[in-house]
Parts: C-alpha cells; structure tokens; sequence
C-alpha cells in the first residue's frame, strides 16, 4: 500500500517527443513515394468512358499520356471544338507523336524501354477519326503497346 | 573572452526541435500536391505498320467473326444487326463453339475477330464494343483455368496462363476504317 502511495505521489513524467520528428519523416516519404506532381494541364475535356475489363497501369515512369478531347472552354475561341490532340501541355498535331515518343523514350532505361506504354486518355464523346489517325501514328511508330484508359463501371 | 565563447559552441549540440517543423511542413506540401491517381484501362497491342493490305482470302468464312460499328453508332455483326448487351455471349459461342456447328469457327485457335469502324463512330461505343470482345475472352480463359486448374484464371500459374492462350488466342484485327460520318 505504501507503495502505491509513494508511487502517485510523483509527477509522472513528460512524454517524450524525440521520436515525433521520424514519424513525421516515414509520413513524409510515404507521401513523397506515391506523388506524382501532376505535370500537365488539361487543355482538352477529357471524361474516359466506362468499361469493365480494365487492367492496371504499374509503372508510372513508362507510361506516356495522350489527350484526345475537344478543347476546354477558355481555348474554344482559339482552337474552335474540334477534337485535339494534347501532348505534355500543349495542342499537337499527329505529325509530333513520334518526336513526343522519343522524348519520353530516352529518359528510360534501355533495358526497361519495351515496357513503353502509351496511355490514351480519350473523351468519350471523340470520334473515332482522330484516335484512328492517331493509332495509325503510334503503329508507324513502332510503339505497339497502348492502353485506352477507362473508368471503372459503376455498379447499376 | 572568444576562447570562452568557442568552447561554449564545442558544448552545444544543434538544436533539432525544428525538425519535425521542417517535416510537418514538406509534409503538408506533399499531402496537398499528392493525387493517388490510378490510370487503369484497356491494355491492347497494336499490329505493326505494314504497308501491304492484309489477305483476306487467307481465312475461312465460318473463322472470321465480322464485327462492324458505324457512324450511327449501330452494331453489325456478320450480317446481321446486334446490340451491344448480345455481344459478349454471341462471341464467346462464336469462338467455343460449344455445339460444333458449321456456321461458327472450327476451333478457338483459328477464331479471328474482325472489327471495323467508320470514322464517325462514337469513341464511347468503340471501346464498349471492344470492352465485350475482351469481356467474351476473359470469361473463356476464366472457365478454362476453372476446367482444367479448378482456380479462376488471375491465380493460375505463368505457363498455365499461357498454355491457355495458346489454345484462346486473342485475336482483334482491325481494318481500316471507312471514312463515313466524319464530323468536322
């Protein structure tokens, strides 16, 4: 009993905060992993239809993005509503693809590059003109693996 | 009095309070800039670029599963007009051919779909065409991995996975499309 007494009689002691700032830090890296600074600006509306059959898309750094949709609002004066095509973050024509390809193809290693993959991000509203054409390009380009991005179906 | 003050730094260690102020912060920066963005889609390998024009006497009629969307949106599937809830069972009897009928492909492994567009399609109907056809295959190689590992198709192995697509291989060929309804 007297024990106890002594026991509760002290003040108990401050917990100590030593260890806050690498908890903060493991936060940090976490989140500084799975960032992805977004890197372009979507110029064209671009709403990716529903589909079901969807795989995922693992490594970030051998995808490249194209944008199929017509232009957003604050361009349509400019560019008219005619479905365009968007590299990085600017309007392009077919004929850039195979530059834009090549770009992105020598900032990955050598022996990860047949893992290349072009994302097509494509308004469902598009027609098919413009992504043909586009198809046709990245064939003649030799960049054979393509996803057409999609969004899971919600469930009816 | 200098000698006094440099021992006074000697003692002291850096003050590391700051530290998980500095983290906080780069922390919030990365919190707010992050977008665990997923991109996930319909993953397809394109044909290589020939200049010549496929042979299309080389298949037999009864393989070749014609499949035709025009600018009106509107399915045609070997003649015939189909909608696009239909098509994943038609293709999937086209390509099994469960009953062994004369009109449908004498094996999986010479099954070939053809599909066509115009360049007025609408991209939304496209994929979700496209979206079956792949749908019809899944569900193949799914009852197939059942039938012969009892285990959905995502679990078997690598070399069963491929031993069953070497028996369903999927095959989409795509013509070129006419340019009917191209809108401007």
């Amino acid at each position: 009993m007297a024990k106890f007494d002594r026991k509760r009689g002290k003040d108990a002691p401050a917990i100590s905060t030593a260890s806050l700032p690498d908890i903060i830090f493991m936060l940090l890296f976490f989140f500084m992993v799975v960032t992805v600074l977004r890197d372009a600006e979507l110029k064209v509306r671009v709403l990716t239809p529903y589909a079901t059959e969807l795989t995922k898309l693992e490594k970030k750094s051998l995808v490249n993005y194209l944008y199929i949709g017509r232009p957003v609002e604050k361009y349509r004066e400019l560019y008219g509503t005619k479905p365009r095509l968007q590299l990085g973050d600017k309007f392009a024509t077919v004929a850039e693809i195979p530059l834009f390809l090549e770009k992105h193809k020598v900032t990955v290693p050598e022996s990860q590059q047949p893992g290349i993959t072009s994302s097509l991000r494509v308004d469902g509203d598009v027609t098919m003109g413009i992504v043909q054409d586009i198809k046709t390009q990245l064939r003649k380009s030799g960049q054979l693996k393509v996803n057409y991005s999609a969004r899971v179906r919600p469930p009816q | 009095m200098a000698r006094v003050r440099s021992k006074d730094r000697l003692k002291n260690e850096i003050n590391a309070s700051s530290m998980a102020d500095i983290a906080f912060l780069l922390l919030i920066f990365f919190l707010v800039t992050t977008t665990i963005a997923e991109d996930k889609g319909i993953l397809v390998k394109l044909p290589p670029w020939s200049d010549q024009d496929p042979d299309p006497q080389k298949f037999k009629t009864r393989n070749v599963y014609s499949v035709l969307v025009n600018a009106q949106n509107q399915l045609l599937v070997r003649g015939q007009e189909m909608k696009v809830s239909e098509l994943r069972e038609k293709t999937k009897e086209f390509i099994a051919n469960p009953l062994k009928r004369e009109d449908l492909a004498e094996n999986p492994r010479r099954a070939i779909i053809s599909l066509k567009n115009d360049r007025g399609t609408n991209y939304r109907t496209y994929l979700e065409v496209y979206n079956e056809l792949q749908a019809a295959y899944n569900e193949l190689w799914n009852e197939e991995a059942q039938k012969r590992y009892n285990v959905p198709y995502d679990q078997v192995s690598n070399s069963g996975k491929r031993a069953i697509r070497n028996d369903f291989p999927l095959v989409i060929s795509e013509a070129e499309p006419t340019s009917y309804g191209e809108e401007n």
